[in-house]
């Protein structure tokens, strides 16, 4: 902080080949991992190093600075490398090449006292289950250095601070999903991190659960904690990003505020509009429209990227119906998150 | 957020990059152990009912049943003899088996599915020494469960036994034999997916136990030499003598110094071969 460097994560190409199946993340699915498909071509032997040339990277050439008391965001859509950097931050995922320091200390060369600084939530629930929720805290300030006292005295008070105090000395695997959240952010800073990293905390929650993680993140920033989280909420990256990067294929296409990104859209409205009859046919007539920049085919009818749009909705309408084709439905809307990503990417966030 | 709508909501102020708490590797390793000891004493009856049952089997029906009956192995003229020397090889056998239901079966089922070891990977010590760490729990659980059977010896057979005790051989080899247990559990348990497990048992632990001289002195195998050759990769075999050599006069067994060094190096060789398995199975 003195000397003006205050970058609390910083990564310089970082790059990560998976071998084989990557070893974390929930069965099934692999958010880390490339998408089913990539690297297996029939003609190489599996695991041969015939596959493992073949196989794209997971994470490609990351370079990432994460400054004190920010809350920085990596969205993107499921596999595309945001468990995997998170992962290679957090010392579980050795990089195939680059390097990475949190809070100073190289993640790669001293994992042990990079692990002393971190607090991590990750996607699968790993709260004790042979433990009860007080023990689940206690035990884990215990493993941090804290004396058994100590460790107990913070529990309570972050029990009371996160509302799980009535929830004190149940058995973790009577939780809900919400509570056990909960339960795995406040054992995630009781040592006191650095940097709180967050992977997709509020996949599988409720709305209304997924508001009040929302506040409690926001909270816990505003008492200083730094965050990187990841997300394929772009309302959730909106709401809470400081700063974020949106990633694909395992590369970063745009860093920036996430006002910053949506003001780099080519457009200040978008108009979103189905109607009878072919996509493409409406793409083609609204795009002869003044003021629409380009449109976009997407599952959900076709986006007129527009500027200086005023009269454009009448002007849309007049359009399409002279092509012969029936408006069904239409919206205005500015940028959003979701727009800059499929300017980026030619894809829906939520394919 | 919004400061205002709850006043009474206790406030977080953290300050994070102000370390209140120094964690050292010595430190973080111990409380690992007191985590697991306190899920040992939590559980204790389930324990109890996990490593009991087998040796108290054993033991009513070879040293009770059997005499009283008249039948077999336990029945007969030496019965007195057999108990005495079935005491031995029930304790190693209870100590192998807990050895691979303490460390394997848990890590099998954090690998498969719970991923609650993820949480445990993430404490600030190398990863080599939180597999250190279920070792050193396994090798403690296999213990205590090694030192219950010793009761059972007292009270159950029907003919007193007759244990002459070497402390200082029992000692050395009841740490080294938990230790090679546990080891073996931690080998097992990052090697085997959940679907296995049952296979652990069919071609391990059943194998293991059947052949590996808990029922007979290894020397007595001499007229099926290629028997008595084929078992010494059994590491049991070594656990059972030595349980022998040091709780029994006049039953034949092998030379202390070799149980020592084969109880020694193969806990060592499991023990590598089990960390580096760990690292595979935690790290990518």
């Amino acid at each position: 902080m003195s000397t003006g460097d205050d970058a609390v994560i910083r990564t310089q190409t970082l790059r990560k080949v998976y071998p084989g199946p990557p070893a974390f993340g929930p069965p099934g699915a692999r958010p880390g991992g490339p998408p089913p498909g990539v690297g297996s071509r029939p003609a190489a032997a599996p695991g041969g190093p015939g596959a493992v040339e073949t196989r794209r990277a997971a994470v490609e050439a990351l370079d990432l600075e994460v400054h004190e008391g920010e809350i920085f965001g990596l969205l993107g859509p499921n596999g595309a490398g945001k468990t995997t950097t998170i992962g290679m931050l957090t010392t579980r995922v050795i990089p195939t090449s680059g390097r990475a320091w949190v809070a100073g200390i190289d993640v790669v060369g001293d994992p042990a006292a990079a692990k002393a600084r971190i607090g991590v939530v990750s996607q699968t629930n790993t709260l004790d289950r042979a433990l009860d929720v007080h023990e689940n805290l206690v035990f884990h300030g215990r493993y941090f250095g804290m004396s058994a006292k100590q460790a107990s005295i913070e529990a309570d008070r972050l029990l009371e601070v996160f509302r799980l105090t009535e929830k004190r000395d149940v058995g973790v695997p009577t939780l809900s999903g919400g509570l056990a959240q909960r339960l795995m952010v406040a054992r995630s800073i009781m040592h006191r991190p650095a940097v709180l990293f967050l992977d997709e905390p509020t996949a599988g929650l409720d709305p209304q659960t997924r508001l009040s993680l929302w506040e409690l993140i926001t909270e816990l920033n505003g008492s200083g904690q730094t965050v990187l989280l990841t997300t394929h909420y772009m309302e959730e990256a909106d709401a809470l990003c400081n700063r974020l990067a949106i990633m694909d294929h395992g590369r970063i296409l745009a860093l920036d505020t996430p006002t910053g990104l949506k003001r780099s859209v080519d457009a200040d409205t978008v108009v979103t509009i189905t109607a009878s009859g072919e996509p493409q046919r409406l793409a083609d007539a609204l795009r002869g429209s003044e003021g629409v920049v380009k449109t976009e085919l997407t599952t959900r009818g076709v986006h007129a990227h527009v500027r200086g749009g005023r009269g454009i909705v009448p002007r849309l309408m007049n359009a399409a119906t002279e092509a012969g084709l029936e408006v069904t439905d239409l919206s205005v809307a500015e940028p959003t998150l979701e727009t800059v990503f499929i300017q980026l990417t030619g894809k829906e966030l939520r394919d | 957020m919004s400061d205002t709508a709850t006043p009474t909501k206790p406030s977080l102020h953290f300050p994070p990059l102000v370390p209140t708490v120094h964690s050292s590797a010595r430190s973080t390793f111990i409380a690992l152990l007191g985590r697991d000891l306190r899920v040992l004493r939590k559980e204790f009856p389930m324990f109890l009912a996990r490593t009991v049952m087998q040796p108290l089997l054993l033991m009513f029906v070879f040293t009770y049943v059997f005499p009283k009956i008249g039948q077999g192995v336990g029945g007969g003229p030496g019965a007195a003899g057999f108990s005495t020397l079935l005491v031995g090889g029930v304790i190693a056998s209870t100590m192998i088996f807990q050895g691979i239901q303490a460390v394997a079966l848990p890590l099998v089922q954090d690998f498969g599915y719970t991923r609650e070891i993820e949480d445990r990977v993430l404490a600030p010590l190398p990863i080599s020494a939180i597999a250190l760490e279920k070792v050193v729990a396994g090798a403690v659980q296999a213990l205590i469960a090694g030192a219950l059977v010793f009761p059972m010896g007292l009270v159950i057979p029907a003919n007193p036994i007759h244990l002459h005790i070497n402390v200082a051989l029992l000692v050395p080899i009841m740490l080294l034999g938990a230790f090679m247990s546990a080891s073996l559990g931690l080998f097992v348990g990052t090697r085997v997916e959940p679907r296995q497990v049952p296979l652990i048992f069919g071609l391990l632990v059943i194998p293991m136990t059947f052949l590996g001289a808990v029922y007979y002195p290894w020397q007595s195998l001499h007229k099926l030499r290629w028997l008595q050759i084929a078992v010494l990769i059994n590491p049991l075999v070594y656990l059972s003598e030595g349980m022998r050599a040091s709780l029994t006069k006049g039953v034949p067994h092998m030379r202390w110094w070799i149980i020592v060094l084969v109880l020694g190096g193969v806990g060592a060789l499991l023990l590598r071969v089990g960390v580096s398995g760990f690292r595979k199975r935690v790290l990518s």
